[in-house]
């Protein structure tokens, strides 16, 4: 966008439509702002982002304070969300809750990206047997069932967070190697990657210039496909009692104890839900917004 | 074709394989023996009951005696329940989750595909807004969420349904296969609508409407077939998806399944009950992962490369 309004008037009088050309970013951003959903998608998740990173300072309560004579109590002036059984503020809560659930997200998303596009671009860079064996490798890793592994570590080394993001990154790190792979491997017998071989370019350059550039695409909307699923699996673990545990707090804890309380006080229950379900909507039509602006096609391969 | 089927069943018994040895070492690997909660036993009784589960063999030995053992199909015992042994607990819970689970899939499968088919036959009109909306907030409206608020409305407000059990009130079992089946509708419905869509404007469906085929016989006979093998593969990772929301589901609901189990035998830490339900789920999840891959390839050869080794 700052590279088309820094155009002066008179560049564009030269210019016809046609030979000014556009970059790929400026069209993808031109096709994404016209996607209302994934626009209104992208404004939450930045509220949201803001919201988890300032919330010590903006929260209307202290997260551990309880008021047992209050108690439970429904949304009110004074409590938005209204209060736990121990007379904690609902909202405060939800939005220390927030700042782990988001966390995992980014963080476990973040180790996934890495390793994932690390190991994607050495075995479709170096090729050969090297790429067949630590790609023979991500074939056996894919038919784990994952979920219940990751339930079992859980389990045996305790429920600590820093595992948390260790363990489904390691889970997510798959797709986004084969992604990173084939990209890889297409753009290597490109023209323009031979034209830059031949003028002697070094392989870093080349990877630096002409890969990681036109590779981009398909990584950033696996990239925002791949955070919600993760909070779902955070929520997920959490609800089960295998995630994130107390005084810490997240969104699948709460639903936890909301479900357990919902027919006496449902708001336990409701406001913890929503939270999740908007942030998973907002991810997801962000990322469907971001694969149709583009034009990736089939993230799975 | 059978080359390719070969290859795949090659290549799941290693996956099964490291299955088994990973799990066992790493529930060896556990800090803390399985009986140290036990509030006081005398040093004779906790020898004898090591000696009853190997674990006064050094640990190669336990290994070899457990894959021994794992050969017969026997599972070994339980620790948390003396007398039971883990292949009982299995097969008693087994039946329930196969039930279960298969009222999911036949809900997802009909909504989904219905859904999914009806949004591609009139692209971006509202027939195609309203379901795909609705299948995203299928998608963002976990199982752990769903199945709560479902009970609240139609179990605790309206009171039309029971909240919990399983085979014991009529109706009971409508509101876990709905809570169970609804996040996979909704992904069977964007898969088909997406699967649809692109044989929809194929030049043979073109063929066929040309040769004067009424519009429904062109969908059901020629559309179908090509547009539905999306979901064919994914219902093999769908089958992992749903045992692992059977843990779920199953919790909410107390009903006496293998998620249950696995999530009981976790917090008991059950150690021989948690190895022998995680190596049975995961031969079934590998298992049904082979299947869906070769009806996949046989309905489509070309699909062959494309899902090979896709979980």
């Amino acid at each position: 966008m700052s590279d088309a309004s820094t155009l002066s008037i008179s560049d564009e009088i030269n210019l016809s439509e046609a030979e000014k050309g556009s970059s790929l970013w400026q069209d993808a951003w031109i096709r994404l702002s016209k996607n209302r959903l994934a626009v209104a998608g992208g404004v939450i998740l930045i509220f949201l982002i803001v919201v988890a990173l300032l919330t010590p300072w903006i929260a209307p309560y202290d997260y551990e304070t309880q008021n047992l004579d209050l108690g439970a109590t429904p949304p009110s002036a004074a409590h938005w969300l209204g209060t736990d059984v121990f007379g904690r503020d609902l909202l405060t809560q939800v939005m220390y809750g927030g700042r782990v659930s988001l966390a995992v997200g980014f963080i476990a998303t973040a180790v996934a990206l890495l390793i994932g596009v690390t190991w994607g671009a050495v075995a479709g860079y170096v090729g050969g047997r090297t790429d067949a064996f630590m790609m023979r490798i991500v074939d056996i890793l894919y038919a784990l069932p994952f979920m219940i592994f990751i339930v079992l570590l859980m389990v045996i080394f305790g429920r600590n967070v820093l595992l948390l993001f260790l363990a489904i990154g390691a889970v997510e790190w798959l797709t986004m190697a084969r992604i990173m792979r084939s990209q890889v491997q297409s753009l290597r017998q490109q023209e323009f990657v031979e034209a830059a071989i031949s003028l002697g370019l070094s392989p870093a350059a080349i990877i630096r210039k002409h890969v990681i550039p036109n590779a981009l695409g398909p990584i950033i909307v696996y990239t925002t496909l791949t955070i919600p699923s993760v909070m779902l699996l955070e929520a997920f673990l959490s609800f089960l009692g295998l995630g994130i545990q107390p005084p810490q707090t997240s969104w699948g804890l709460l639903i936890s104890y909301g479900a357990e309380t919902m027919e006496e006080y449902p708001w336990l229950l409701i406001f913890p839900g929503m939270a999740l379900s908007i942030t998973l909507f907002s991810l997801n039509f962000l990322g469907d917004g971001l694969r149709d602006a583009l034009d990736v096609r089939g993230s799975k391969d | 074709m059978l080359r390719f089927i070969v290859s795949r069943l090659l290549q799941a018994i290693p996956v099964i394989f490291i299955v088994i040895t990973a799990t066992f070492f790493l529930v060896r690997a556990a800090p803390g023996g399985p009986f140290d909660d036990e509030k006081v036993v005398l040093p004779e009784v906790k020898r004898a009951l090591e000696a009853q589960y190997k674990l006064d063999l050094p640990l190669h030995e336990q290994y070899i005696a457990y894959l021994t053992d794992l050969a017969q199909g026997d599972l070994g015992p339980s620790f948390k329940y003396p007398g039971r042994s883990v292949n009982e607990i299995l097969f008693s819970g087994l039946p329930v989750t196969a039930e279960l689970g298969f009222y999911a899939l036949i809900i997802a499968l009909i909504i989904g595909v219905l859904a999914g088919v009806s949004a591609a036959l009139k692209p971006n009109t509202r027939q195609d807004y309203i379901p795909m909306t609705l299948a995203m907030i299928g998608i963002c409206m976990p199982s752990f969420l769903l199945g709560p608020l479902l009970v609240l409305v139609f179990g605790i407000y309206l009171e039309w349904l029971p909240i919990s059990g399983w085979g014991a009130i009529p109706g009971d079992k409508i509101l876990p296969s709905i809570t169970l089946g609804a996040a996979y509708a909704a992904y069977i419905a964007r898969l088909s609508r997406a699967g649809m869509l692109e044989v929809l404007s194929q030049d043979y469906i073109r063929t066929a409407r040309a040769k004067g085929l009424p519009e429904w016989k062109v969908v059901t006979k020629h559309g179908l077939r090509g547009g539905l093998i999306p979901v064919i593969a994914f219902l093999g990772p769908a089958f992992a998806g749903l045992l692992a929301g059977s843990f779920v589901v199953e919790t909410i609901f107390q009903i006496p399944g293998l998620g249950r189990f696995y999530v009981q035998a976790a917090f008991n830490r059950d150690y021989t009950m948690i190895l022998g339900t995680t190596v049975f789920l995961s031969t079934l999840i590998v298992l049904f992962n082979l299947l869906s891959d070769v009806t996949a390839a046989w309905l489509n050869p070309r699909l062959r490369a494309q899902f090979k080794g896709a979980a």
